[in-house]
């Protein structure tokens, strides 16, 4: 009895591991491209996710609208398999193997944050399937010779560098003395390295260099050196919570500090939460919607922000922004490939050199985008208290002067 | 290395304020910690998920246009149901089953919470802002934020309240009877089921107010409990239990000693020397005890 229900059960696990390998999809299913993708839908990345997705979604339909991917005379659609990674890089590795080996997919776009996109990438380099990404900045993602990682966005250690050039040309060309606040995680950390070359490079000095706990959300202690040291330039850098809590405490503690530059005030909502007390913050940003860069399928900045928000109800982030892009890019591969073979696919997205409404985008031999700098917007807030993100550097795309030393909290 | 704040003398004061003020609020979370512990014997593991929860329920008030303050009002008021639902669904299933058990269950409600909390509420970090203004001494050189002040001016009316409670009121009186002894409690009338109920909800009544006042001081996010359980955790074990000068006393040396560890080894060794300093007061217990033993012998 016992024996007989033992064989049943695995001639039934063999029929449903047979059923589920064998029938794969295949890459390009009569005139669909899949692309596969594992977003973080839940967990605590899942608002970025959502951002990611919708930026996905917008650039499919687009371009589906516009005529799809014409390849080998024929036109293509694209078409997305979207599991959830719940914001864990294990289950995101799994579902990569899972997109790769049973769904068939043959190429995929990237997850959001450079964590998950740490965890699938050798993944998708063991079976050697193209990965344009555009939410993962981490300079270690570009340094380990991955082949068919492509990421649209500039690399971490470039987000705050131009905040230090920005403070030693206001300085007459001399070094400035600054302040660093970053949290211990990859992608801060990445930000650090990048400010410290920076340092290096203009003959500045570090007065302040503190590594914020992850579970932040009291840097008090940094804000009082920063009142004793009296630096030029404070940097901070700890994702949301980083920029929320900075813009409080400094409030709070009346910290005069001539230039303040952050990472994440995008996604922190900044100017939303809180208002006026975060005008004159300086934020890096890898787009900002009055940016001039132009594409055919979503004309301009401008003209993609009031689409999205027609479609979505919100305002794109740029993490919504870098991911439309994605798409962009896989398309104008495919059709400089001329073909569906992923060494062909590969060499071609090595090859881009094109721009988008999101910038240029040029990859380095590691798969970084170096075509596209990093801007800076600060919060600029009118008597009525209405906040506004508006570009100050680089110089070419400013649309606003930089308010430069920042009024001290006595004055304002 | 960095001895700046021995060099300025304001600043030593001003780390010793800051600890204190934040160590007055984690003793509030403390102590409601170990008044269930010590009547209901379960070390409660969504301590700092309760405490988040609280904080959300000030956040809501603030986005609907009302003042963040009085969250420390309804907050604790939602949260008492909150905390007794919770005894009723799951915690009185394991009051009296080993320890380890209500440990695993109270985790698994940790989770439960920060899922839900994230499906509910987003992945956003979010804040309320009170607008309290900043108070300024010695010259404008030690800044204390008005709404740290009032976090812990309110922390410390709700622990005197409470201990009047548990002096004076009938259920108060009953809770520390089961707490001493709940078989001697039963016996001589008391509804222990009740008072089991009770003292949750009064642990998360606590919590609410706790997180009312870190969204007004602090940030809050889905993810961020765990801390606050690991820190009333600590307060109470260097503390004991049902020793309320006590969990404020440590509590307060643990915020200023936090302070002065982020200012002198730098802030990515805050957390770690907490831990280091629980484990020598851990060894510091045993050794005492050890030789009090030798002496009984």
């Amino acid at each position: 009895m016992k024996i007989s229900k033992l064989i049943i059960s695995f001639i039934s696990a063999a029929v449903i591991l047979l059923s589920t390998s064998v029938v794969s999809f295949a890459k390009v299913v009569g005139d669909k491209i899949v692309l596969g993708a594992a977003i973080s839908l839940t967990g605590k990345y899942s608002s970025n996710g959502v951002h990611t997705q919708n930026g996905y979604n917008m650039a499919v339909d687009r371009i589906n609208s516009m005529g799809g991917v014409k390849v080998g005379g024929k036109t293509y659609k694209f078409d997305i398999i979207y599991y959830d990674d719940e914001s864990n890089p294990k289950r995101a590795a799994q579902l990569a193997e899972r997109l790769i080996s049973q769904d068939g997919v043959e190429f995929m776009l990237g997850p959001y944050s450079s964590g998950l996109t740490k965890a699938i990438a050798p993944v998708t380099e063991k079976y050697g399937v193209p990965m344009v990404e555009a939410n993962g900045a981490s300079r270690s993602l570009f340094t380990k010779g991955y082949k068919y990682l492509f990421a649209v966005l500039a690399p971490a250690n470039l987000y705050l560098d131009v905040a230090i050039d920005l403070a030693v040309e206001k300085n007459n060309g001399k070094g400035v003395t600054v302040a660093m606040a970053f949290e211990q995680d990859a992608f801060s950390q990445d930000v650090r390295l990048g400010v410290l070359d920076a340092i290096k490079r203009t003959g500045s000095k570090k007065v302040i260099d503190d590594k914020l706990p992850k579970e932040l959300n009291d840097m008090a202690a940094t804000l009082v050196k920063v009142k004793q040291m009296k630096p030029d330039v404070l940097v901070v850098s700890g994702h949301t919570k980083g920029a929320l809590t900075a813009i409080r405490q400094i409030s709070e503690m009346k910290v005069d500090v001539p230039m303040l530059a952050m990472t994440h005030c995008d996604a922190a909502k900044l100017s939303k939460q809180h208002g006026k007390n975060s005008q004159y913050a300086l934020c890096a940003s890898q787009w900002h919607k009055t940016l001039t860069y132009k594409d055919d399928f979503f004309k301009d900045g401008m003209t993609y922000d009031a689409d999205f928000t027609k479609e979505f109800g919100y305002a794109p982030p740029y993490q919504a922004a870098e991911s439309s892009a994605a798409l962009l890019v896989f398309k104008d591969a495919f059709e400089r490939a001329n073909s569906f073979d992923q060494k062909k696919v590969r060499d071609a997205l090595a090859a881009t050199n094109m721009q988008t409404f999101y910038g240029n985008i040029k990859f380095a031999e590691g798969g970084q985008n170096v075509d596209k700098p990093m801007v800076l917007f600060q919060v600029m807030c009118d008597d009525g208290g209405k906040c506004e993100n508006k570009v100050v550097a680089p110089t070419k795309w400013a649309s606003a002067k930089l308010i430069h030393p920042i009024p001290s909290w006595s004055q304002r | 290395m960095d001895f700046m704040v021995f060099q300025y003398p304001m600043i030593s004061v001003q780390a010793c304020l800051d600890g204190i003020l934040l160590g007055i609020l984690f003793a509030l979370i403390a102590y409601g910690m170990a008044l269930q512990w010590g009547v209901m014997n379960i070390i409660n593991i969504a301590q700092g998920d309760l405490v988040i929860l609280g904080g959300y329920i000030a956040y809501f008030m603030y986005l609907y246009g009302i003042h963040p303050a009085w969250g420390v009002i309804v907050s604790p008021i939602i949260m008492f149901f909150v905390g007794i639902a919770i005894y009723k669904l799951v915690i009185n299933k394991v009051v009296d089953r080993d320890l380890f058990i209500s440990i695993l269950a109270t985790f698994g409600i940790s989770i439960l919470f920060m899922q839900l909390m994230n499906f509910a509420f987003g992945a956003d970090v979010v804040l309320a802002n009170s607008d309290y203004g900043t108070t300024m001494l010695f010259n404008s050189n030690v800044v204390l934020p008005n709404s740290k002040i009032f976090s812990a001016f309110i922390s410390i009316l709700f622990a005197i309240c409470l201990v009047i409670y548990m002096k004076k009121s009938k259920l108060g009186r009953a809770i520390r009877a089961t707490a001493q002894n709940a078989r001697a409690a039963k016996i001589l009338g008391v509804d222990t089921e009740k008072v089991y109920a009770a003292t949750f909800g009064i642990n998360a009544a606590l919590c609410g107010v706790a997180g009312a006042l870190i969204s007004i001081t602090f940030t809050i996010h889905p993810y961020m409990g765990l801390p606050y359980t690991i820190r009333s955790f600590m307060i109470v074990i260097v503390a004991g239990l049902g020793n309320l000068p006590g969990v404020a006393m440590s509590g307060m040396g643990l915020g200023v000693f936090e302070e002065f560890a982020d200012y002198i080894l730098g802030t990515e060794f805050r957390i770690g020397s907490v831990f280091l300093l629980l484990v020598l007061i851990l060894v510091y217990r045993r050794f005492k005890l050890s030789r009090k033993r030798e002496y009984l012998k």
